[in-house]
């Protein structure tokens, strides 16, 4: 149970996401461990699979506490995120109280809009008592529904209430740990932001990039993963429309250990060049030459570095 | 210790009011954020101290540089975090750079004028920023007041009273509706409930409509000088009026002056963009500005539908495959993409100039803007179906 509680400083907070096999830079853990700490929400932005959503995923587990997670459309309304009425039960209870001779009007409402038939979307759940302890909120892609939707995390997110109209109020105990993530489609308005605590999650360096895919991909070969970083690494300096993220490499590290690769060649690297790459364009800029200039570089680098 | 505490508070509210100065919205709250996270952090190092402050005051990406730029500056100056540290830092802090990194200008005049109010010996700072504005890449100011006030008026009036865009898509978002095609369960179910029960009033649901953003790409060099200032009124009627407009200027290089133009009054917010824009009335690059364009906002501003209007003479001198390439990747990414050409005031107006004619397969329509008239004709084709006349294939056609 003692390594369920909360972390007590920056160092624990590196080593309770190590645990998950999430390698943290040490900016990342001071600011999870101060929204932990002030019970403020953390508000997450970078470029898409630099691990963003998996924070809150390594939260719940090292931390044993339930994720809900909501993930974000453009339609997302209020009886898909927050609570929705179960309608066809409530029909069935209103025939049945007719039935049974009931006419007080008030009192059938009364029954009828009930806790009993609310059905409970992720927002209502977040805010209700757990017995392993608040749960981990997650609201993913905050940028793909509208301001709308934002104007309505101010409430939920400021004092961990929500208001039903037919309820009441409903109030968090304790207050739930909230993780709110974007890929910066959108400008999320400040408003939102100012109440939380803000991070950019950055492509990782080659250092931890490693140590991230041995982490994550334990069967790899010591040369194959130096390889695959430095090439990745050296893939970013390039001008490139989407690069990949961390997501990428560790795809791309696991695809080539599928096909028993045990050193980069310009062909394969060409052949699989689909993990990495996203665009079209990107792709084709990214031409036989090109991979065999950027094989050779990395190579030399790596035995420059032995 | 309450001693020290006291100084602690008195720092970071100096350093939240330089902040402020340097352009980083700090609200006070943030100040007592920051005394709070200070207080829970345990901070054993600089960069623990550093990255605590940067989880309370930064909000943006963008501001990350201007925040890293005040942070090494005024507790350089200050010594207070060495202080604080010293015990437990083993080496020493690395000294300044020589040359002044980017941003660093903008922190140097906000910490002099926050340090006005407590320290008097300010002049080494004044001298430095003086000498970081010849370091930069242009130039020259744009004069709005050479804009007589006759010619305000008029432009003001007439924007004023064009009747705005009211272009609308749909959104995936339901609201009640009389002809809605959709049940609305939980209004159907409230409305029956006054009956008792006993009659089901249907009530329904349709899609919501909403305005389309719109994002504006205005060309500012030198050809384009003398219509500039009638464009960026308008822009800024328009954004008065609608929520969602983003707005560029490229010349050389592209500048987003959105929150700038967004000020109530025009002249302030014309000010505050010629402000901000280093490269006024020089040349053209159309091609990198739209590939910067393309790389670093369109991800961000053309969601949901965006409209795109180009405002440029197109008078590219080095148009090759990379304009090509970039307005083709616009076009693509947009809805609708239209281009405002002053230069079609001229009837004999032909798709000679290269630019023009690498970039005219990749728009929806081309339009005149040179006059009041042009203006008011793109806000009704604003709220309306894209019009037959201003096809730009017909343009190509004509040239061959």
């Amino acid at each position: 149970m003692t390594d369920k509680t909360l972390p007590n400083s920056i160092d624990s907070t590196l080593d309770l996401l190590a645990k998950a096999d999430y390698i943290a830079d040490r900016s990342l853990a001071t600011v999870l461990y101060l929204a932990l700490r002030m019970g403020r929400p953390m508000f997450v932005e970078g470029e898409a699979g630099v691990g963003k959503t998996e924070i809150a995923k390594v939260l719940a587990t090292t931390l044993g506490r339930r994720l809900i997670r909501l993930q974000c459309y453009e339609g997302l309304d209020v009886s898909a995120a927050v609570y929705e009425w179960n309608y066809g039960a409530q029909m069935i209870a209103i025939r049945l109280a007719e039935a049974e001779g009931e006419g007080d009007r008030a009192r059938i409402e009364h029954d009828v809009f009930s806790d009993r038939f609310l059905i409970k979307r992720p927002l209502l759940q977040a805010l209700e008592p757990d017995p392993a302890g608040p749960p981990v909120l997650l609201i993913d892609e905050i940028d793909r529904t509208d301001e709308a939707f934002e104007a309505f995390l101010l409430e939920v997110l400021a004092d961990f209430q929500i208001t039903v109209p037919e309820l009441g109020t409903v109030k968090a105990a304790h207050p739930p740990i909230v993780v709110v993530t974007s890929n910066r489609t959108r400008e999320v308005h400040d408003a939102l932001k100012r109440r939380c605590l803000y991070h950019w999650v950055g492509y990782p360096n080659a250092e931890r990039e490693l140590k991230i895919l041995r982490a994550r991909v334990p069967g790899i070969a010591k040369k194959l993963s130096e390889q695959v970083v430095a090439f990745v690494q050296a893939l970013r300096k390039e001008d490139l429309f989407k690069s990949p993220g961390v997501a990428e490499t560790l795809d791309w590290a696991s695809a080539l250990t599928e096909l028993d690769v045990v050193a980069l060649d310009p062909a394969t690297v060409s052949d699989t060049l689909g993990v990495l790459l996203k665009y079209q364009d990107d792709i084709t800029r990214l031409d036989g030459t090109k991979v065999k200039a950027l094989l050779d570089e990395v190579r030399s680098e790596l035995r420059a570095a032995e | 210790m309450a001693a020290s505490e006291g100084r602690l508070a008195e720092n970071i509210l100096y350093f939240a009011r330089a902040l402020r100065a340097a352009g980083i919205p700090v609200g006070p709250g943030a100040v007592l954020d920051a005394l709070e996270a200070l207080s829970v952090a345990h901070v054993g190092s600089r960069d623990d101290f550093y990255w605590t402050l940067h989880a309370v005051f930064v909000k943006r990406h963008e501001h990350t540089g201007l925040f890293d730029q005040a942070f090494r500056i005024f507790f350089r100056k200050r010594g207070y975090i060495e202080k604080m540290i010293a015990a437990m830092l083993p080496e020493t802090m690395p000294g300044e750079p020589k040359a002044p990194p980017p941003g660093a200008q903008r922190i140097q005049e906000a910490l002099f004028s926050g340090l006005n109010e407590r320290e008097q010996d300010k002049s080494d700072v004044e001298i430095d920023a003086r000498l970081t504005v010849s370091d930069q890449e242009l130039l020259r100011k744009k004069d709005f007041a050479q804009m007589t006030a006759a010619e305000i008026a008029a432009a003001k009036d007439a924007i004023a009273r064009l009747a705005l865009p009211l272009d609308v898509v749909r959104t995936r978002r339901l609201a009640p509706s009389r002809h809605g095609h959709l049940i609305d369960i939980r209004r159907t179910l409230r409305a029956s409930m006054k009956a008792g029960g006993a009659v089901i009033d249907l009530k329904y649901l349709g899609p919501r409509v909403k305005e389309p953003p719109i994002v504006a790409l205005l060309d500012i060099s030198g050809s384009m000088s003398e219509y500039t200032r009638l464009f960026l009124h308008f822009l800024h009627a328009v954004t008065d009026a609608r929520k969602r407009v983003t707005t560029f200027l490229f010349g050389t290089r592209l500048t987003n002056v959105t929150r700038a133009i967004r000020q109530r009054d025009p002249d302030e917010a014309l000010a505050a963009c010629s402000a901000n824009v280093a490269d006024w009335s020089g040349g053209t690059r159309i091609a990198s500005s739209l590939r910067a364009f393309n790389k670093q906002w369109a991800r961000r501003v053309l969601t949901q539908g965006a409209v795109v209007l180009l405002i440029t003479d197109g008078l590219e001198r080095d148009a090759d495959d990379t304009l090509a390439f970039e307005i083709d990747r616009l076009h693509r990414s947009c809805r609708r993409l239209i281009w405002l050409n002053p230069l079609l005031r001229f009837h004999a107006f032909e798709a000679r100039a290269k630019g023009v004619q690498t970039m005219l397969p990749h728009v929806d329509e081309l339009r005149p803007i040179h006059n009041l008239e042009s203006m008011a004709e793109l806000v009704r084709a604003l709220s309306g179906a894209p019009a037959k006349g201003y096809d730009p294939k017909q343009m190509l056609k004509n040239v061959a």
